[in-house]
């Protein structure tokens, strides 16, 4: 196994370069086999009808954040702030309150998430000892006409679902 | 660096205390001794250190271990036949007296200088052109130093006009008052950009013209300076790696490779067998991308627009995989300190296939556009030419360096991540023009092509991370159960990866060139400086020099070709 110099070739002395026309009509032979092939069968084009036809979003797919719940549907996060200190952005706002049901001491009275700050790196979901937050939403277009809806509270990360079952989410590697 | 050559540079330099960091030796001299002794590597026969690759400044006011001065400035040079490094290093007692400038020697330091002169305050004695690079020219304060308060917001208000630089630029090419006045030889001037079709990007290119021939060109950068290195000081080592998506954003997993390269190297980190194979493959597949996007680009500046169809069909469909890997299709943050994010995906082989012969149709479709067209010899050959030896003074890496008839590939000189095991060749050019350039990024897509079969076939199944608790999260399974891995995980996370106190450079092969990085740290869990060396940076530095004498027409596919990226040049 080596690696080697390759010294390029410089074209273009050659008459029949030269005379132009020859190399241009064989250059139009790789365009018109294009222009038939498509004509044949377009289904290889590159277009997508979007909005009607959406892109694929797949389980690993950093999306909009959402908070998960217990399966009693109680709110998992326990204000550890560990997502807040991961943030390279700085969007994540936390408040914590006691936590009063017995499942743990503290509870996010308020947890908001600046998505204009946000880079959708992903590491609040990496950091989460609790699985608390995640961004398997499938949401890619977050966009509104004020700044304010878009500094998304508790109330609403909650109310997401995720876009993927169980199974499908870890076999993405989370 | 072996120790023949490390025994040289101690007998030429018996009052320096030379240390080895990495690969790299390091000189410390004192500052009425600096110019002595980079001249002297530059120009002695046993050294030829004919590539200043970065110069940088260190501001230790906050550094815990006391030092000599306050500031300390580095030259980063390279001789690129033995691939021997050397930073020199002198303490800045006074940065507004300053310390003599290298110009004269590499011309790579009069940008390298004027940035250190922007972010740090340290003047440079007999620098033709000392001014701000990245910030703009209102700015008060130098950025990176340590007292300067990050939140103070600065705008500019009006712009630069540049002209006593383009006067300045015309004098020395001996256009004379009196030319310039008569009316058969007016200059006249042409800003191109800074937002313009043309500049792919927010840069402004001010010409002087006679008729549509550039006499004099000088540039204006830093629109899109957003204080990389300022943030990162700020942040945790694994918290920088979504930043540098933002350098070069058309191969963001090669920076993030680059970046994290760095860190382990200094950590002393042998990651697995498994992500070295996953990084030579994502890398070499980025810089397709990197390579299609250029070329795309360049060949619709010129006029050819159906090859921009074949081409970036395949690059956009490429980030089907992309985002099927990463879960984003541009700002990848895909590494992390001491392996992989995630491991492939199943059934990854069979898209990677896939995708990598639709670019060998699309790109051979577009090679048999290209390769004998007449059209595209008379605007390509023998225009915008860099010498090798002008090309090696301004600081040129990779393609550009290449094109210009320099043997040098980090990957082939000093090989990391195994690429010795592969089989591949590095094209290299003989003019240093146009022509060389383009054909140069078309031949390197086949090759990594071939690297990445290559790799395909030899990558082992195990484990992406290294089992080094002081480095890698524990599995999530360990977080949630045990709490042991849930300290571990809480500590990791608050404090980032330590690394032991120290400077180092590093650096890697991107698609540009060489994407160096030069860190400090103080042995906390956040760097205490970064500097990135990136590679457009120096070739933007050497554009006149490429386009003076040419047509607006060639200074237009001229920028198309060198590739710059707003996001590395201006960070």
């Amino acid at each position: 196994m080596s690696v080697t110099v390759k010294i390029m070739e410089r074209k273009g002395s050659s008459f029949l370069e030269k005379i132009y026309l020859f190399e241009i009509f064989k250059g139009m032979r790789v365009t018109l086999g294009h222009l038939w092939r498509n004509l044949c069968d377009n289904s290889r084009l590159y277009v997508r009808h979007y909005p009607e036809v959406k892109p694929e979003i797949t389980p690993r797919w950093r999306g909009r954040h959402r908070l998960t719940t217990h399966e009693d549907g109680t709110v998992k996060c326990v204000a550890c702030f560990m997502c807040q200190t991961n943030c390279p952005a700085k969007c994540i706002m936390i408040e914590a309150g006691e936590r009063m049901d017995g499942k743990s001491e503290k509870v996010p009275v308020r947890f908001d998430i600046d998505l204009l700050e946000c880079i959708y790196c992903g590491y609040c979901v990496e950091a989460c000892p609790m699985d608390a937050i995640r961004m398997d939403t499938g949401i890619f277009s977050v966009t509104s006409y004020d700044r304010e809806s878009v500094f998304v509270g508790i109330d609403e990360l909650l109310a997401t679902k995720g876009a993927f079952d169980e199974e499908e989410y870890k076999k993405g590697g989370a | 660096m072996n120790a023949t050559a490390l025994e040289k540079l101690q007998a030429a330099f018996p009052e320096a205390t030379i240390s080895t960091v990495l690969d790299s030796a390091v000189i410390a001299v004192q500052p009425e001794r600096l110019i002595e002794t980079l001249s002297h590597l530059k120009n002695d026969k046993d050294f030829k250190f004919s590539l200043l690759l970065d110069v940088t400044a260190i501001d230790y006011l906050e550094y815990p271990v006391a030092q000599e001065a306050r500031f300390a400035l580095v030259y980063t040079l390279r001789n690129w036949q033995k691939n021997m490094v050397v930073q020199v290093r002198t303490p800045v007692h006074d940065p507004d007296a300053g310390v003599p400038t290298a110009t004269h020697l590499w011309d790579s330091a009069n940008w390298g200088e004027r940035e250190v002169y922007d972010q740090y305050g340290i003047r440079f004695i007999g620098h033709p052109d000392l001014r701000r690079i990245l910030n703009h020219w209102q700015f008060k304060g130098h950025p990176l130093r340590k007292d300067y308060p990050i939140k103070l917001g600065q705008i500019c208000y009006e712009t630069d006009s540049m002209e006593k630089e383009i006067r300045a630029r015309l004098a020395l090419k001996g256009v004379s008052q009196s030319t310039m006045q008569d009316i058969n030889t007016e200059i006249m001037f042409l800003n191109l950009g800074p937002s313009h079709p043309v500049t792919h990007g927010a840069i402004r290119i001010l010409t002087a013209l006679d008729g549509e021939t550039i006499v004099a060109n000088v540039n204006e950068i830093g629109y899109l300076h957003r204080g990389f290195e300022k943030t990162a000081e700020n942040l945790t080592y694994n918290q920088v790696i979504p930043l540098t998506d933002r350098l070069n954003y058309c191969s963001a997993l090669m920076n993030n490779i680059a970046y994290v390269k760095a860190v382990e190297s200094w950590l002393g980190i042998e990651i697995t067998e498994r992500t070295k194979f996953m990084r030579v493959v994502m890398s070499e597949f980025f810089r397709i991308q990197d390579h299609l996007v250029c070329i795309a680009a360049n060949l619709v500046d010129m006029g050819g627009l159906t090859n921009y169809w074949y081409l970036y069909n395949e690059k956009e469909a490429s980030y089907d995989l992309i985002s099927r890997l990463t879960g984003a299709r541009l700002t990848s943050s895909f590494t992390r300190i001491g392996g992989m994010y995630r491991d492939f995906y199943e059934g990854w082989e069979a898209d990677m296939e896939n995708h990598i012969k639709n670019i060998e149709k699309g790109v051979s479709d577009s090679y048999k556009l290209v390769a004998q067209n007449r059209i595209v010899h008379d605007r390509t050959q023998g225009v915008c030419v860099m010498s090798k030896d002008l090309a090696l003074s301004y600081g040129f890496t990779g393609p550009c360096l290449r094109a210009s008839g320099v043997p040098f590939d980090l990957r082939k000189d000093a090989p990391y991540y195994n690429y010795d095991a592969f089989d591949f060749e590095v094209p290299v050019g003989t003019k240093g023009d146009l022509y060389d350039r383009l054909m140069i990024r078309y031949e390197e897509i086949f090759q990594s092509i071939k690297i990445i079969r290559q790799a395909m076939k030899m990558i082992p199944e195990g484990p992406i991370f290294v089992s080094d608790h002081r480095v890698a999260l524990p599995p999530k399974s360990q977080v949630y159960g045990k709490i042991e891995g849930l300290a571990n995980h809480f500590k990791l996370i608050f404090e980032g990866v330590k690394t032991p106190p120290g400077e180092w450079y590093d650096s890697f092969e991107a698609a540009n060139g060489e994407l160096g990085f030069h860190f400090v740290s103080d042995g906390s869990g956040r760097p205490y400086k970064v500097k990135v060396r990136p590679p457009c940076f120096y070739i933007m530095g050497g554009f006149h020099e490429m386009v003076e004498g040419s047509m607006i027409a060639d200074a237009v596919i001229n920028l198309g070709c060198i590739n710059i990226i707003g996001g590395e040049l201006d960070r």
